[in-house]
């Protein structure tokens, strides 16, 4: 047992698994910050909603759509010129965020816009019969309505960043997925093809769980 | 107390006008509970949302406590929505607060009164509603009956001089529909509020109401008086929602008196005349006979009602219609 994992750099793993984690959890940030309020501008300018704006519910719908047509690997490296006027660098874990940030925001605004949609139309009614601002019934009625389904987008979407960072090693940027790829398969190093595999494994378990308590947490029906 | 003038309403589909309410008149005095019903479609819904906007008028004019409705800007119209309470049919509760939250919700987003305040007023609608031990239940945790109690106590929350009531009880049993029925009494003659509700139940209607009209397809095809309008009704819709509520079909019943020999008619009688001894004292004075083929006794709000159908035999028949035309009741002869 030992000999088998004799040739691990466990240094090298903790950096990677370092690297993982601020990736994840910087384009998972930005992704929110981004993408809450454009899932907001979504339900609201869709058909029969407070904006009810079908010019740019289309346009809006189209941007998602396009972005999220592009697979990510391919986003990855057109994305290099934005990435270095924002971040200065096109590599690493700075280099890497920009793009996690732009493949995961349309899918988390999609998933947002659809959690508000869950929430039931008598609601709004009724937070507009109390004289409700616009502001007001986002805020107060809607968001705290949609929280449930809100959290639980925030747990897919970051186990789908999990997965992007993986790639994220194609443009330098480090981390378990990268390490996977230059020892485990490049180089026949099985052990640490496993040892990655079972920290990703690990960290996927962690986010769901951790999801579905804050969902069950804050669940009143 | 609401008045409209040739207010209509007209939806665009596909760039035509379909029209979800024909141009109506409508006034609804102070401390009156109005009541309108029709079937599903008949625009009654429509006509409850124009009042405070929660549809725009295509047209007319809608004055409600003075203030031209029709006319506010959107800050005018939050202000002037905080002055008057609605309650729904699935209640609306937000899921995600308490049930002091939802109460106290108005006042938050009104923003006039400090935190201690408003918990203080909250509390003092809780225990108006009965419900001042379930401040910190959320809405799942409540049966039907007590949600609607949350649902009026926020709608009160702002001190409303008018409730507006969207279909309250229809998703209610029989029996929580009466309690929410009788709260609403309550309300109406201990604080003077306003009510105008809608439903498709003429049993709310008479349990309720001091005035009602009847809705169908878009028109205001009858109003009046509860009693009036529930013991003569003159549309063809009106006499189908009052068969509805009698549980009579009209077309079996004169099949069946149609075997029954003598005179048949129908005699209404309101108020203190429904327990006057009235059908012996005919039958003595004219010597007729009399049988009783159908009859219902019951009250309208707070009036007692009764109304039979007879069928007389013998004696003198023109005489006991005589007496009849001269007591206090209402006299139709139906062969």
């Amino acid at each position: 047992m030992d000999a088998f994992f004799s040739h691990i750099d466990w240094y090298e793993i903790g950096l990677a698994s370092l690297d993982t984690l601020l990736m994840l959890g910087g384009s998972l940030l930005f992704t929110v910050l981004l993408g809450l309020p454009l899932g907001v501008l979504l339900f609201l300018c869709g058909p029969r909603q407070l904006f009810d704006n079908r010019g740019l519910y289309a346009l809006l719908s189209l941007l998602v759509n396009v972005l999220r047509s592009l697979p990510f690997i391919i986003l990855l490296i057109v994305m290099i010129p934005l990435t270095l006027l924002l971040t200065g660098t096109s590599l690493g874990v700075a280099g890497a965020i920009p793009p996690l940030v732009a493949g995961a925001t349309p899918f988390f605004a999609r998933l947002v816009e659809t959690a508000l949609r869950e929430v039931d139309r008598g609601i709004i009614e009724a937070t507009q019969a109390m004289g409700a601002s616009t502001r007001q019934i986002i805020f107060r009625a809607l968001l705290p309505e949609a929280r449930p389904g809100i959290i639980a987008a925030i747990t897919v979407t970051a186990i789908t960043l999990v997965s992007y960072t993986a790639m994220a090693g194609v443009v330098g940027a480090g981390g378990l997925g990268d390490l996977a790829i230059r020892f485990g398969y490049q180089r026949f190093q099985t052990d640490v093809m496993l040892v990655t595999v079972v920290l990703m494994l690990l960290l996927v378990q962690l986010l769901q769980s951790l999801g579905d308590r804050l969902v069950q947490h804050y669940s009143r029906k | 107390m609401i008045e409209l003038h040739q207010v209509h309403k007209a939806y665009q589909v596909n760039g035509r006008d379909i029209p979800a309410l024909h141009p109506c008149d409508l006034h609804i005095g102070r401390g009156e509970v109005f009541g309108l019903i029709g079937h599903s479609g008949a625009g009654k819904s429509t006509l409850l949302r124009l009042l405070n906007r929660l549809e725009q008028p295509s047209g007319g004019r809608i004055v409600i406590d003075g203030e031209d409705v029709t006319a506010l800007d959107s800050q005018g119209l939050r202000r002037f929505r905080q002055r008057l309470g609605m309650i729904f049919q699935h209640f609306n509760l937000l899921s995600s607060k308490t049930v002091a939250e939802n109460v106290g919700m108005p006042l938050q987003l009104a923003g006039e009164l400090s935190r201690r305040a408003i918990a203080q007023r909250v509390d003092e609608l809780l225990q108006r509603v009965g419900l001042a031990e379930q401040a910190h239940k959320y809405p799942a945790q409540l049966s039907g009956g007590q949600k609607q109690r949350v649902g009026i106590a926020r709608a009160l929350a702002t001190a409303p001089k008018i409730l507006l009531c969207d279909e309250a009880t229809s998703a209610l049993d029989p029996q929580t529909t009466g309690q929410v029925l009788q709260l609403l009494a309550e309300l109406n003659r201990e604080l003077g509020l306003t009510i105008v509700l809608i439903t498709h139940e003429m049993d709310v209607i008479r349990r309720v109401c001091d005035r009602v009209a009847v809705m169908d397809a878009g028109r205001i095809v009858e109003q009046g008086a509860v009693a009036q309008v529930f013991l003569h009704p003159q549309h063809p819709t009106t006499q189908r929602f009052v068969q509805e509520d009698e549980a009579v079909d009209a077309d079996a019943q004169h099949a069946d008196f149609a075997h029954v020999p003598g005179r048949i008619l129908r005699l209404t009688f309101q108020g203190e005349a429904t327990y006057a001894p009235l059908l012996g004292q005919v039958a003595r004075r004219s010597g007729v006979d009399y049988s009783i083929l159908a009859g219902r006794i019951d009250r309208i709000k707070d009036v007692p009602y009764g109304q039979l159908t007879l069928a007389l035999t013998g004696g003198d028949i023109d005489a006991a219609l005589a007496c009849f035309q001269a007591a206090d009741v209402h006299l139709e002869v139906l062969r």
